[in-house]
């Protein structure tokens, strides 16, 4: 097989397997959703501060959601020894490892990014901003899944390894938010949010080409 | 001359116990003098300063606290990086044993920031690109340790550590050019190599002999606490119980 082959094998896989069990993904949405709703109820329902605060509101409430899910990124596989046969077949694991990365931003990454806009209106975005908002998730999201694989890897079958995941990954996921919420600012102030979304492009590429192998070199410390 | 001094002998963790405890009272009594020598320009030598009279004091322990938290972690991922490259158990203890002075250091460095930016900038606490990226600075530390602590087998709580030490190290430079890149709160660089420095010599001098004396402390610290961390390890080899046999 080659590498495409392989991956759309692993993709096709993964996705069979989080339509079978279609609760894991919605927890997570509804999460995603009740997080941003807290908001308002905490700091009070004035829709100018609303509106100033949306974009990085939504922007935490993604971060925090998709740490939720990365738990189940290899942990399954983990337990019941798929994951050692994967390490043991001829294939380079990064390979396979990008496969689930990319099911893993399918499943838990595209339905926070179909959300976002509805929360964003209710945040009283501008229509612009709303557009902004969906960009940056679109190039943000991924790196979350990406970054999340290496924290996920990494506490393997450990005590605590929710609560340890999210001490890991969260720190290294500032610079995402930072550059994420700031595009929905940019726009909504009128600078433009152009040097944000380039900047995340490049963080996307960046993460792309390094995470996997961090990945893997992850997978076999914790699989010994 | 290199194949004469035997570096393998030392990358065992017996004869660098040894090593490591006589070079200990010596770091620490050269720390000790230092920052006697530190404190006393800081506090008797150095001038008011013009602008911000004598809060400024708090740099002689701010900045050298705040230099040596992100060296530490740079050296404590080049010993990860080398125990990963070379399988050495002594190059993941020591990183293991740099991680708590380095969190210390930093909380240090954003307590006294704290202090000094209460008169001077009137809140103890903004969101400025530096003083937030050296707070994940210090969750990188936590979160190392906290690893390290959740993992029972030793090898895989070194190897794991340490890739997440590499993972973290993109960090320092973002802290260390963050006053360069956002034009935030936080003053500019101290120090600057291709300019002359925008202080009084006398200053400069008495932060640079605290830098030293927080460097050799850092130092006798990690050995000490290495140390620890072999006889925990080394706990059931031989080395450990004729020793133990000796001192009693």
């Amino acid at each position: 097989m080659n590498m495409l082959q392989t991956v759309s094998v692993v993709l096709r896989r993964e996705l069979i397997l989080a339509m079978r069990r279609r609760g894991d993904v919605l927890t997570v949405l509804f999460f995603f959703v009740i997080v941003a709703s807290l908001f308002p109820l905490g700091v009070g329902p004035d829709p100018k501060l609303l509106s100033l605060m949306g974009g990085g509101v939504v922007w935490v409430s993604a971060l925090l959601a998709a740490m939720l899910s990365l738990g189940r990124m290899f942990a399954s596989d983990y337990a019941d020894g798929t994951l050692e046969q994967l390490i043991l077949t001829p294939t380079p694991p990064v390979i396979w490892i990008t496969g689930k990365i990319l099911a893993h931003w399918l499943v838990s990454g595209v339905p926070l990014i179909l959300m976002a806009p509805i929360l964003g209106v209710q945040f009283g975005l501008t229509s612009d901003a709303l557009l902004v908002l969906v960009i940056s998730l679109l190039l943000g999201t991924p790196v979350l899944s990406l970054i999340g694989a290496i924290g996920a890897a990494l506490t393997l079958g450990l005590r605590g390894g929710g609560v340890l995941v999210s001490l890991l990954v969260l720190p290294l996921y500032i610079p995402v938010l930072i550059f994420g919420a700031g595009a929905v600012d940019g726009s909504m102030s009128g600078l433009g949010a152009e040097a944000h979304l380039s900047l995340l492009g490049g963080i996307l590429v960046l993460a792309f080409i390094s995470t996997p192998w961090a990945v893997s070199a992850a997978l076999r410390i914790s699989i010994e | 001359m290199i194949n004469g001094l035997n570096w393998y002998k030392f990358a065992s963790p017996a004869t660098f116990y040894t090593l490591a405890g006589r070079m200990i009272p010596w770091f620490y009594s050269l720390a000790a003098l230092l920052c006697v020598a530190g404190l006393y320009i800081a506090f008797f030598l150095a001038p008011t300063d013009f602008q911000q009279s004598e809060a400024y004091r708090i740099i002689f322990i701010h900045v050298p606290a705040a230099w040596m938290s992100m060296f530490i972690y740079i050296v404590m991922a080049a010993w990860a990086a080398i125990g990963l490259a070379f399988n050495t158990r002594l190059s993941f203890m020591m990183a293991s044993a740099l991680a708590p002075t380095g969190a210390m250091l930093t909380f240090v460095s954003l307590w006294t920031g704290a202090l000094w930016g209460k008169p001077t900038w009137g809140a103890w606490w903004v969101w400025d690109a530096r003083l937030t990226s050296e707070l994940i600075l210090f969750f990188l530390y936590l979160g190392f340790m906290a690893l390290q602590a959740a993992i029972d087998d030793p090898r895989r709580a070194d190897r794991a550590g340490a890739l997440i030490a590499l993972v973290g190290v993109v960090n320092v430079p973002i802290i260390y050019f963050s006053v360069r890149w956002w034009n935030t709160l936080h003053q500019g660089a101290s120090i600057s190599m291709t300019k002359a420095p925008s202080m009084a010599a006398i200053m400069l001098e008495g932060m640079l002999v605290m830098a030293l004396a927080v460097w050799m402390y850092a130092i006798a610290a990690a050995l000490s606490r290495v140390r620890s961390i072999i006889l925990e390890r080394e706990r059931n080899s031989q080395w450990v119980a004729q020793m133990m046999e000796a001192e009693a």
